[in-house]
């Protein structure tokens, strides 16, 4: 199965190629956690550490997250490898978080 | 700020600091007035409405208002359209909304497009946070969420939805701001989850609605509920005009006390007269009549006479273009165009057809503030009729004629009658009622034609004649004629002119009849003189014949008394004896 939007750029499994993910969040309110948690998992399991994953709290800098056009939390910013992508949720839906931000992995092959 | 599990929020009951309400003005004036005094300061009003009701535009436009009276700052976070899209569609208002800096109105674009995945639930802290942000940077005042149904239906959760309907209450609350919420109404309000919810949250809530009548569809505003305060509960019709959101609520129910005494000449003097002089200054008067009664002439008279004096005046026509009616009324003596010309008058063509009478009166309302005339004349007014509801043309047209009168303006109006019966013809829109002069053009169809006649129905506050009088047109103007009246019957038209010759006539014979008279007498007088003349010289012939007679007698007898002295000197004889002697002898 192929990325939604694009081919990948670069192979990514276990390659050097790294993934730009910007996770939004407000605090610890119980959706933030649980994305915190989710993506973390993620970037470790299925893009094997292969990602750049920043988490800014919106309670703290609520202009950055304007900037990057954040309307509600969580929301995860795929801003590489293009095109970027927007997944909001607490990412409990890992299939459609894997998809959204085009990075293919193993086991759902 | 605290988190809280969301399931917690709804549990929570928070103190609310209770202020006493006060209330931030619109701008929009109807609505001001309705809400008695406008939103319910720092406090949360939820608008709901299908799509197209106006509730963008309600929402944009107070908060347009509120920086250009208020000198306030707001910000719009927009849910469902781009914010660029709003600012476009909102270019055809007066608002100068592209003049308005971002610090004074922030638009936030909360568009989740439909490229944005949805894995797993999301909630509005975040937002919430950015606008606590953004508020401090700006010191808002004013907050609008247009369309929050729309992110809301993202999370596809009804429990989640209420949660965070919850939130945004509870931040709405501590923020202080006053906020307009705006929400589209499902076809079935009742069965929806939030909506509810929503009028719980908000102190003021208004519906915005569309009634299709007939084939026209028409807007309305309703405020369903107020806390705190008082409001006027029925159904207002609301229109876009250049301000934005007109509406119609609010002709004051109270009518004013001042009334004018000063008389304003309908500009045709014979009229003027039976009217004592004309209608007073600020009052409304109605002529009715059939199609082709000179309605619109008289009207042209009046606003004819208002330019002289000086003064602006407006012709609404909903018959007849501006060209048609100007040269019209040139072929009856009555010149427009230099008014056009100068300004003073202002001409209004408008098609009726298929345009609901709430937008014809937002637009002539729009046009006596633009104009400001003190003399208005509507052509017909009855074209409020011709489309929509008759209840609705008839509400439209009574509160146009308060709405003029209340302005002090001097309204003429004319009506189409579809039966030549004032009393008939009352009932259409029942202007009459309202209006304080009622006079009524008819035709009276007498011996095969028909003439034009004029009658004052009603004409309050003014001694005016009963009679029906004739209407006459010509190029010189118009003029009145008294009728005459005998046997019962008014005469018009040719009859009253046959009326009228046959008396000419009479008079001229016996005018006549006594000219011969005279020159007979003359005649006689001057005859009997001639006479007189010839006696007299007649007596100085006689008188100079016996002139004559008598000087031939003494001559006579002088020769012969010297013959007899002779004689007497011959024979001796003494004088005296002889003389007397001889005289008895001759006669002669």
């Amino acid at each position: 199965m192929n990325a939604r939007r694009g081919k990948p750029e670069k192979a990514v499994n276990g390659s050097k190629a790294v993934a730009v993910l910007r996770l939004y969040v407000a605090g610890d309110a119980p959706n933030s956690v649980q994305a915190v948690l989710n993506i973390e998992a993620i970037c470790r399991d299925d893009l094997g550490g292969a990602c750049d994953l920043e988490i800014i709290d919106v309670l703290q800098h609520p202009q950055r997250a304007m900037a990057a056009g954040v309307v509600v939390t969580p929301t995860l910013n795929k801003d590489y490898p293009l095109p970027t992508a927007q997944v909001v949720g607490n990412l409990s839906d890992k299939l459609r978080v894997l998809l959204a931000i085009g990075i293919r992995s193993p086991e759902n092959d | 700020m605290t988190p809280l599990r969301s399931a917690d929020i709804a549990k929570v009951a928070r103190p609310r600091i209770v202020q006493p309400l006060t209330k931030l003005t619109t701008g929009i004036e109807g609505f001001d007035l309705l809400s008695h005094g406008g939103l319910p300061r720092n406090r949360t009003t939820l608008l709901f409405g299908g799509p197209g009701a106006g509730k963008t535009v309600f929402a944009l436009q107070c908060l347009v208002n509120a920086v250009h009276h208020h000198h306030a700052s707001g910000i719009f976070v927009a849910f469902e359209e781009r914010a660029s899209e709003i600012i476009a569609n909102s270019a055809g208002f007066d608002w100068g909304l592209d003049a308005i800096p971002e610090k004074q109105i922030y638009f936030l674009d909360a568009r989740l497009s439909r490229e944005v995945v949805k894995a797993g639930d999301f909630d509005l802290a975040g937002m919430l946070a950015m606008l606590t942000a953004k508020k401090e940077e700006i010191g808002a005042q004013w907050i609008v969420f247009d369309g929050i149904d729309v992110l809301l239906s993202r999370l596809q959760n009804p429990a989640a939805e209420v949660d965070e309907i919850y939130r945004i209450r509870d931040w709405l609350d501590d923020s202080g701001l006053t906020a307009i919420v705006t929400t589209k109404s499902e076809e079935r309000p009742h069965e929806s989850v939030q909506y509810g919810f929503m009028q719980f949250m908000a102190d003021c809530v208004v519906r915005l609605g569309r009634r299709q009548e007939d084939r026209v569809a028409s807007q309305l505003i309703q405020m369903i509920k107020y806390r705190g305060s008082g409001f006027a509960a029925a159904e207002f019709p609301l229109t876009f005009g250049s301000s934005g959101i007109e509406v119609a609520a609010g002709e004051s129910t109270s009518v004013p006390g001042r009334a004018s005494t000063q008389r304003l000449s309908l500009g045709f003097s014979d009229l003027d007269s039976l009217l004592g002089g004309g209608v007073y200054r600020g009052s409304s008067t109605l002529i009715s009549g059939l199609p082709g009664t000179a309605k619109t002439t008289l009207a042209g008279r009046f606003l004819e006479a208002g330019c002289a004096r000086g003064e602006r005046t407006l012709f609404v026509s909903y018959d007849e273009g501006e060209g048609q009616i100007v040269r019209n009324l040139a072929s009856v003596g009555i010149q427009l165009k230099q008014h056009v010309d100068s300004g003073l008058l202002h001409m209004f063509s408008a098609r009726t057809d298929a345009i609901s009478p709430e937008e014809l009166f937002s637009g002539l309302k729009a046009l006596i503030a633009r104009h400001r005339p003190s003399c208005v004349v509507i052509d017909p007014l009855s074209a409020l009729a011709r489309s929509g509801s008759s209840i609705t043309a008839r509400s439209v047209a009574s509160r146009f004629v308060h709405m003029v009168k209340d302005s002090g303006v001097t309204l003429l109006v004319t009506a189409l009658s579809e039966a030549d019966d004032p009393v008939a013809e009352s009932t259409t829109l029942q202007i009459s009622t309202i209006a304080d002069t009622w006079i009524h053009l008819s035709y009276l169809v007498l011996s095969g034609e028909r003439n034009r006649a004029l009658t004052i129905v009603k004409s309050r506050g003014t001694a005016h004649s009963n009679q029906v009088r004739e209407l006459v047109l010509s190029k010189s103007g118009l003029s009145l004629t008294d009728v005459y009246t005998g046997g019962g019957e008014v005469l018009m038209g040719t009859r009253r002119w046959e009326k009228e010759a046959d008396l000419a006539e009479s008079r001229s014979r016996m005018l006549a009849g006594a000219e011969i008279e005279r020159r007979a007498m003359d005649h006689a007088m001057a005859r009997t003189e001639a006479e007189i003349k010839l006696l007299q010289l007649e007596l100085e012939q006689q008188r100079a014949r016996m002139e004559v007679a008598s000087s031939e007698a003494l001559a006579l007898e002088a020769s012969s008394r010297s013959r007899e002295t002779g004689l007497r000197t011959k024979r001796g004889n003494p004088a005296g004896k002889a003389s007397t002697r001889v005289r008895s002898k001759s006669p002669r």
